[in-house]
């Protein structure tokens, strides 16, 4: 390698020196394990099995135990493992399900020491006793995991995985009996190796198959898991609980995970898959990592860390035949690159910004960000002694709060207070609610409820004006005439047909201008054509500007000598074309091909009233096309409650669920209505409009909603004079066997309702204590305080 | 008459909402009505010369109407829709217009009808499954209707198919219909060609690319390749082939692209396989899956003797079942003992290494002999064959031919380490979903065989999946191959060997003359373990070269 930096570490006595290197070796590795003494390093594949000697400068090929003229599948390893008391002994599980140990101490050339065939399929895992000389785990595909003693011929004991197959074992570090054990279902079991017949604790740790687990070296009970599902997950075991108290998540499934020496929080990752490189991860920053290895051109396959006690030194075996040294400032630091800079909008609008702190810092008066409810985007992080790079892309955080309480959701609690849900006919509903709308300057939703209310109430109930009406608004001047223009004449709708044609745009030149004698002029106009139920004139009702006035489109209809049957001919023909063509002037023609889009615009407040206003035209057109029934508009209906919920806006599709009633309710599924239901609720509770929040679970038809009314409702008292509870009865208690509850003014029992002033405790029955306090402000029983009743 | 009118609109029908249903029905019923009018209308007038063509193809759109209509009165999960679709046609028939009736035995030519479910009369998770299938396609396929012996599967192999066919994913809609018809095509699957081409249609696909793959873009052109490859000896893929798609200059596929076509070709060469092996019948409103005569001209249908497979058959495996019955019942228990005996004498007897590793490859030799006897060679119908190219090249046994192909070693290189993370990675979702589906039909089991309960059958399943993964060429380093000897008898791997590698040769004789006593759901049942050990070795040998591609 280039990098011919050297680390020398003194760690008691043995002097570890080095510099990053690599070496090829004949085939893929899939396991690597390092001597105690930290200067060899055994390689085992599934064609290649042998010991190499770490020298300063390079790998030395030491030994070679695959030893024996056929190739055997014994000798196939999936995992190898060094024992970590005697360097004389290995352990190899190969791909068939033979777990075979190894002797350095044997004078001849073959090495192999004890062969175990007892596992019937692939063995995933060995793992030695970190104390005990001849202790022996495996895990293996066949769900079984086997402890064996290497002074006898087979297994001391074997623990079921229940057929789940077993991706890893590792014993812990810190207490003698345990191991863990990882599954392919997602599972970690914690084991207790006296006890083979069920296991101490069962936790579901990823999603799909763990791969990997390391206990850590210092912390007793920290078990870092790696999975599948490409994370990395830390979990304390000393609680009752397993506990994930760190997440990485990395860009690929976990193959090994590896805690690094004498740095309490690192931990060494590589992955299965797609990914070639070793990460270093500092789990309490999970979103960099703190270094990172790219040497491998394959996926890397094992891990160690060269010395128990060394932090710099990691060797590493890969499926492109190279075993590697890497040597930790060597490696690339990714923080290094990472951008600190970061911009994000809030919820309520709030801005927040990080920049590196010497950016922020050279622009006086303004203080980093130290901290409130919500998360900084980046954390000014607190220097760490241990950490070496702390710091390094720490950033400061400025808010930028928008005002608190401006008039964002003012008209939220407005509406909520003021809309009328239930207690008068639905016209009255209907126009009450638009008013309330209008007068918010919310004029799409007004214009919903005018439509609700044109849709649903019945022609029958009004005279039915064969009139057709124009309307036309510009300024908020116009609003209130135009709602005028809607009670009474408009919202029977029926028969009235406003003609948007566009393909007569042209004839805007001679247009007339109408103002309410041309309103005038038009009705007459109808007046002609009444007998027949081709009501044709053309009219579009529309603001142009400020100049708050109507155009009429059509130019032979301008013209009252014409004949009627000119109208009537021509009225069939032209009708198609209203339903394709966008109507009116150019600046709507981007707008809305149906009614039910053009109801969906946003309410901008310059274009609104122009939105409106045509939205009802096509509704208008719309009945009179075919005289539907209001049943035919519930999919149009229900399609703009769901567009109002989706927008946010469940107030307003809650309301005209209320309203409506029975009429939309079958269109909806009832979670949905549920669904909106809880969501306006909560809204309102948020903003303490509890009174409003009870009339709608009240007028709720879900039964999971109006249940909510229904839960909780009790009320538990104490005795006013020994102080306990009262458990039976609220008026009488059953120890002092007293009336706790008197009247102030009558002097009797109250069963009923109970009023008390806050301020003094007195009270009584709810209409004698308001007949009183209306010719006195005193309290009633002559304790003197001024009582208030609200 | 405007054209547009009668444009039918099916798609109503798939709703949840039974009036959207019935307003959907009534819009056909009229449409309907209206152009047998027009019909009958045009008939009494003398014909002119043009007239006659105009005439011939508006009957044409009227029978398929009317075969549509057929299909949804017997195979609509909702039962409003069935009654009213059967009180159309007989609306019609009453006009004096001919209607369709269906034909064949139900969903499948080797299942007898009343061994296999009927519309209409499943519990609720099978509802709820059918009514799933039918809102996603608007019908409800005979394989549907088969796989719902194991209606657990039968839920993730249509949740998959769903994704692959109609959700996210990089490849336009007509690609993933197109791409599934050069599959099947492969296998000269004609039922899955039928159907596909319908979706293809309907999604919007150009009909000039369904007179062959050279009508269509260069870029599902150079997918042909891999296809066949892919198909009939997934083993000799190489990342030559995956380099040779990517970069192809503006022709060029995406990885993304290229791992969607990759499950998109393997799933349906596995399902025709499913096809195949347990003899799926044409869908009854596709062409031979209806006639327009009269009952009494014939009682056998025109696909049964292209297979030769016609009733003279069926009635001597009806007399050689007579026979041995006897025979047949020993099947079940000698199958049982031999399972008994590999699991007790597992410890005992240790084969050497070298035997282990000589038995893998005697079974490899092995299953190169297997074959069914009558090797004639089968001539694919015209319409389907023009979608593919090189109709030779088939099959070829993994241990023949001449150049040594290294064995696929599992443990270096399997599904769920690696196949499943790479598959994730580049088409996300896809990855979870094939894996819970190979995971379904690895663990399914009942406990039972034939007549027999409470019987652990995982040692059969797992020597039927590696014995298909062996015929590719794949091997398990901790299994011993001498099992796959003792409990699969020739018959049967004559069988397996036939649906896995040449599907369009199963006949019913096969499909009868193994496992005699064992019940149609069970058959149903080797065949889920058969296309998926095939669809999973082909993911295999292609995810492989892409990895390889990627490194």
């Amino acid at each position: 390698m280039e990098k011919m930096s050297r680390v020398t570490t003194a760690l008691g006595g043995s002097v570890l020196t080095g510099r990053t290197m690599h070496c090829h070796l004949d085939a893929p590795a899939n396991a690597i394990s390092v001597c105690r003494d930290a200067a060899q390093v055994v390689v085992a594949g599934r064609s290649i099995f042998k010991i190499y000697a770490i020298e300063e400068e390079q790998f030395v090929e030491k030994l070679n135990l695959r030893v024996g003229r056929k190739p055997s599948l014994n000798l196939s390893c999936a995992d190898v493992v060094w024992h970590q008391m005697d360097e004389n002994l290995l352990a190899t599980a190969a791909t068939n399900g033979v777990v075979v140990t190894w002797n350095l101490g044997r004078p001849s050339r073959n090495k192999q020491d004890q062969l175990f065939t007892e596992h019937k399929r692939t063995v995933n895992k060995v793992c030695f006793h970190p104390t005990e000389a001849h202790v022996l785990l495996s895990g293996s595909q066949d769900g079984f995991m086997k402890c064996f003693d290497l002074r006898r011929k087979d297994s001391v004991s074997t623990f079921s995985g229940q057929s789940e197959s077993v991706r890893d074992v590792q014993f812990s570090i810190r207490d003698y009996f345990t191991f863990a054990s990882t599954f392919e279902n997602g599972n970690v079991q914690l084991w207790d190796i006296r006890r083979p017949d069920r296991c101490e604790r069962m936790f579901t740790a990823h999603n799909g198959p763990v791969f990997c687990c390391d206990w850590h070296p210092e912390d007793r009970g920290w078990l870092a898991t790696g999975g599948r599902d490409k994370m990395v997950k830390v979990w304390d075991m000393t609680t009752h609980r397993a506990k994930e108290m760190h997440c990485v998540q990395t860009i690929a499934s976990v193959a090994r995970v590896k805690w690094r020496p004498e740095c309490r929080h690192h931990l060494a990752t590589c992955s299965m898959m797609v990914d070639h490189n070793i990460y270093v991860w500092d789990v309490r920053r999970p979103f960099v990592p703190a270094a990172m290895f790219e040497e491998h051109r394959d996926v890397t396959t094992g891990i160690a860390w060269r010395h128990p006690h060394d932090p710099s030194f990691l060797l590493s075996g890969s499926k492109d035949s190279s075993l590697c040294q890497h040597l930790f400032r060597d490696a690339s630091q990714p923080v290094e690159r990472a951008n600190p800079e970061g911009l994000c909008y809030g919820l309520f609008g709030d801005l927040a910004f990080a920049a590196k702190e010497s950016l922020v810092a050279a622009e006086s008066g303004r203080k980093p960000y130290t901290g409130d409810r919500r998360h900084p985007i980046f954390f000014k992080r607190k220097l760490d002694p241990a950490e070496p790079f702390a710091g390094l892309a720490s950033s400061a955080l400025s808010v930028f709060e928008t005002e608190p309480g401006g008039g964002a959701m003012r008209w939220f609690v407005d509406t909520a207070e003021r809309y009328a849900l239930a207690g008068r006919p639905l016209a009255e509903l209907c126009d009450h609610n638009a008013k309330v709308a209008r007068e918010l300057g919310r004029n799409q939703v007004a214009q919903t409820w005018t439509m609700l209310r044109t849709i649903y109430c019945s022609p029958g109930l009004l005279p039915t004006a064969n009139l057709s009406h124009s309307m036309g608004k510009g300024g908020s001047c116009g609003l209130q005439l135009m709602n005028s223009f809607n009670l009474k004449d408009m919202a029977p709708g029926l028969g009235s047909e406003t003609r948007l044609d566009r393909s007569k745009g042209d004839a805007r030149s001679d247009t007339v201008l109408l103002d309410s004698s041309a309103t005038l002029i038009t009705n007459e106009d109808n007046e002609e054509t009444e007998g027949s139920d081709v009501p044709a004139d053309y009219l579009l009702g529309d603001v142009e500007g400020e100049d708050d006035e109507l155009y009429l489109l059509d130019p032979e209809h301008t013209h009252p000598e014409e004949p009627e049957c000119v109208l009537l001919q021509e009225a069939f023909p032209l009708r198609h074309e209203i339903v394709d063509t966008p109507p009116g002037p150019e600046h709507l023609q981007d707008k809305a091909d149906s009614p039910h889009v053009s109801g969906s615009e946003a309410d901008v407040a310059s274009l609104a009233p122009v939105d409106s206003s045509f939205s009802l035209l096509s509704v208008s057109h719309a009945l009179y096309d075919s005289r539907l029934p209001p049943d035919f508009f519930s999919v149009l209906v229900r399609d703009m409650l769901h567009f109002y919920a989706e927008q946010g806006d469940v107030q307003m599709a809650v309301s005209v669920l209320i309203v409506l009633g029975e009429r939309v309710r079958k269109d909806i599924d009832e979670q949905t209505q549920e669904h909106w239901y809880t969501s306006y609720i909560d809204l309102l509770q948020r903003f303490r409009l509890w009174n409003v929040s009870n009339e709608v679970v009240k007028l709720s038809t879900s039964r999971a909603v109006s249940c909510l009314n229904q839960a909780s409702t009790t009320l538990h008292v104490n005795c006013s004079h020994c102080k306990r509870p009262m458990s039976s009865r609220g008026w009488v208690c059953d120890r002092c066997h007293r009336c706790a509850s008197m009247c102030a003014v009558c002097h009797h029992v109250v069963k009923g309702l109970f009023v008390w002033c806050q301020g003094c405790s007195h009270g009584g029955h709810l209409q004698h204590i308001m007949k009183w306090l209306e010719g006195s402000s005193h309290c009633p029983a002559g304790c003197g305080h001024l009582c208030e009743y609200s | 008459m405007a054209e547009g009118e009668n444009e039918v609109r099916w798609d109503g029908l798939c709703s949840r909402d039974s009036t959207t249903r019935e307003t959907a029905l009534e819009n056909i019923r009229q449409t309907i009505l209206r152009k047998t009018e027009y019909l009958r209308s045009l008939k009494e007038t003398p014909h002119r010369p043009s007239d006659r063509i105009s005439n011939s193809e508006s009957s044409d759109g009227l029978n398929k109407l009317l075969a549509h209509l057929l299909m949804l009165s017997k195979r609509c999960p909702f039962k409003d829709v069935r009654e009213k679709s059967e009180f159309i046609l007989k609306s019609i028939q009453e006009l004096g217009i001919r209607i369709p009736r269906p034909l064949g035995q139900g969903p499948s030519r080797f299942i007898p009808e009343k061994e296999i479910l009927q519309v209409g009369s499943e519990d609720a998770q099978m509802h709820a499954l059918f009514a799933d299938s039918f809102a996603a396609l608007g019908r409800l396929d005979n394989i549907t209707l088969v796989m719902v012996f194991h209606p657990q599967y039968l839920e993730s192999f249509l949740k998959t198919q769903h994704y692959l066919l109609q959700m996210d994913g990089p490849l336009p809609l007509h690609y993933r219909h197109y791409i599934g018809i050069m599959a099947a095509a492969r296998h000269q699957c004609s039922y899955l060609v039928n159907l596909h081409v319908n979706d293809f249609l309907h999604v919007g696909g150009d009909p000039k690319w369904l007179n062959g793959l050279e009508n269509a873009p260069q870029k599902l052109q150079n997918l042909g390749e891999l296809n066949k490859v892919l198909a009939h000896r997934p083993w000799l893929i190489t990342k030559e082939h995956i380099e040779g798609l990517l970069k192809a200059e503006e022709h060029s596929w995406s990885l993304a692209e290229l791992v969607h076509a990759v499950v998109l070709l393997t799933h349906y060469h596995s399902l025709a396989s499913f096809t195949f092996g347990c003899g799926i019948s044409p869908e009854i409103h596709c062409d031979g899956g209806h006639t327009f005569r009269p009952p009494s001209v014939s009682n056998y249908c025109i696909c049964d003797i292209t297979n030769g497979n016609h009733s003279v058959d069926e009635m001597q495996v009806n007399s050689a079942e007579n026979v041995s019955v006897s025979d047949s019942f020993f099947e079940v228990e000698a199958l049982m003992e031999k399972m008994r005996q590999l699991q007790e004498c597992r410890d005992e007897e240790e084969a050497s290494q070298e035997e282990m590793a000589s038995r893998f490859e005697i079974e490899k030799r092995e299953s190169m002999f297997v074959f069914s006897s009558d090797d004639e060679e089968f001539t694919p119908a015209r319409d389907v064959s023009r979608h593919f190219e090189d109709t030779s090249y088939g099959y070829k046994d993994f241990s023949r031919h001449g150049m040594h192909v290294p064995t696929f070693r599992v443990q270096d290189y399997c599904w769920e380490d690696h196949g499943y993370s790479l598959v994730n990675r580049l088409y996300p979702d896809v990855g979870q979903l094939i894996d819970e589906k190979f995971h379904i039909a690895y663990n399914l089991t009942y406990n039972t065989m034939a007549m027999h309960k409470d019987v652990d059958t995982s040692m059969l399943r797992r020597a039927i999946w590696n014995y298909i993964h062996c015929m590719f060429g794949i091997r398990y380093d901790d299994y011993d191959y001498g099992e796959i000897n003792q409990l699969l008898d020739r018959s049967f791997k004559v069988y397996i060997k036939t649906v896995v590698c040449t599907p369009e040769k199963v006949t019913k004789r096969m499909y009868d003359s193994f496992w005699r006593q064992f019940k149609h759901s069970e058959k149903v049942h080797v065949n889920l373990l058969l296309i998926e050990a095939r669809m999973q070795a082909e993911l295999l040998y292609a995810l492989r070269a892409i990895t390889r591609y990627m490194t």
